[in-house]
C-alpha cells in the first residue's frame, strides 16, 4: 500500500524551478546518509504529507523536506551531501 | 478494509461550527497522509519504550496489551484542512503510562518506526488528552493509518498523532519534531489555527 503513495523526483521539478529558477530534476545530487549518487528525478517523493518529503532511492532516508505556507515556504536540504547543477551551454 | 484517500480528497462538509475548527472541512472518509514507506514492524519485534526518567521503560506488545486500556470517541483535525467526527479509538492513556515512570520532565520527543519526530509538552498529554491507540473502529490499526500503535492527541493537529509509535523521550526542553523543526507550529492547536511558525 505504500508504494502507491511513492512519486518519484519528477514531482518537485515545478516547485523547484519555482524555488530556485533552475531546472532540478537533472541534476545530480549526493545523499549524505549513504553517500550514493543519483539523479534527483528518481529520488523519492511523498508529497501527500503536510509537507513535501524526498528520500533516497537507495537508504531511503530523507534528504529535503519542504514545507508551504500561504506567504512562506520553509526548506531542509540537510539530508544531501551536494547537489551539481550543469551550467547551460 | 477501510477507504483510504489522498490527504486532500474527501467530500466536503461545513459541518457543526462547535466542533469544525477555522479553516476546516468536515470528511467522511479517512484520508491516509504519509512522510515515507509504511513501516510493518512484526508484533514479536515491537516494543515501546519511555527513556529520560529515572529508570527506562520498555513493554513488548503483550505487555503492552495487558496495560488498562480506554475506548475513545473523539473528533480528529489534520492540518491539510480536513476534520473527521467521532472516530472510535482504543487504547492505553499517557496518564497510565506516564504514571509508571519517575521523572520530572516537561516535554515528550515521540519516535516512531520510519524515523518521525514530534514533541509535545506534558501538559498537553496527560488529564485525559492523550493515548497510545492500537484498535480503530473495533479493529487492529491498519499500518496505512499508523498500526500496530500510534499516538493520538485529538485536541492537536493530527500531525502531532504520530503513527509507527515506539516511545518518548522525557526531556526538560520542548524539541521541535520532524514537522516542528521545519516551518509546522511548535504547538499546533487548531482552534487556533497555529499551523506554521508564527502563526
Amino acid at each position: 500500500m505504500a508504494d502507491d503513495r511513492r512519486l518519484d523526483g519528477n514531482a518537485i521539478g515545478g516547485m523547484m524551478l519555482e524555488l530556485f529558477g533552475v531546472e532540478m530534476t537533472t541534476a545530480t545530487e549526493v545523499c549524505r546518509t549513504c553517500g550514493t549518487a543519483d539523479v534527483v528525478a528518481r529520488l523519492e517523493v511523498y508529497m501527500d504529507a503536510p509537507g513535501t518529503v524526498v528520500r533516497c532511492a537507495h537508504c531511503k532516508a530523507v534528504l529535503m523536506r519542504i514545507v508551504r505556507g500561504p506567504d512562506r515556504t520553509w526548506l531542509d536540504l540537510s539530508g544531501f551531501r551536494s547537489i551539481e547543477l550543469r551550467s547551460p551551454d | 478494509m477501510p477507504q483510504i484517500s489522498r490527504g486532500f480528497h474527501g467530500r466536503r462538509s461545513e459541518g457543526p461550527s462547535d466542533r469544525i475548527p477555522p479553516g476546516q472541512h468536515l470528511v467522511d472518509d479517512f484520508p491516509v497522509l504519509s512522510a515515507g514507506p509504511t513501516p510493518h514492524t512484526p508484533l514479536d519485534e515491537w516494543t515501546f519504550t519511555i527513556q529520560g526518567g529515572a529508570e527506562p521503560a520498555s513493554w513488548t506488545w503483550d505487555e503492552f496489551q495487558a496495560l488498562p486500556s480506554e475506548e475513545i470517541t473523539t473528533d480528529i483535525h489534520c492540518v491539510t484542512k480536513w476534520s473527521k467526527l467521532d472516530t472510535v479509538w482504543k487504547g492505553v492513556s499517557l496518564d497510565t503510562l506516564l504514571g509508571l515512570v519517575d521523572h520530572d520532565a516537561g516535554y515528550l520527543l515521540a519516535f516512531c518506526d520510519g524515523g518521525y519526530t514530534t514533541n509535545l509538552p506534558l501538559e498537553h498529554v496527560t488529564d485525559g488528552k492523550a493515548w497510545i491507540a492500537y484498535d480503530y473502529d473495533g479493529e487492529a490499526l491498519e499500518p496505512e493509518h499508523g498500526g500496530p500503535a500510534r499516538l493520538l492527541v485529538p485536541h492537536l493537529y493530527f500531525w502531532k498523532s504520530a503513527k509507527w509509535v515506539r516511545g518518548f523521550r522525557l526531556q526538560d526542553e520542548d524539541e521541535p519534531g520532524f514537522w516542528e523543526s521545519n516551518g509546522y507550529h511548535i504547538l499546533g492547536d487548531p482552534w487556533l489555527e497555529q499551523r506554521y511558525w508564527g502563526d
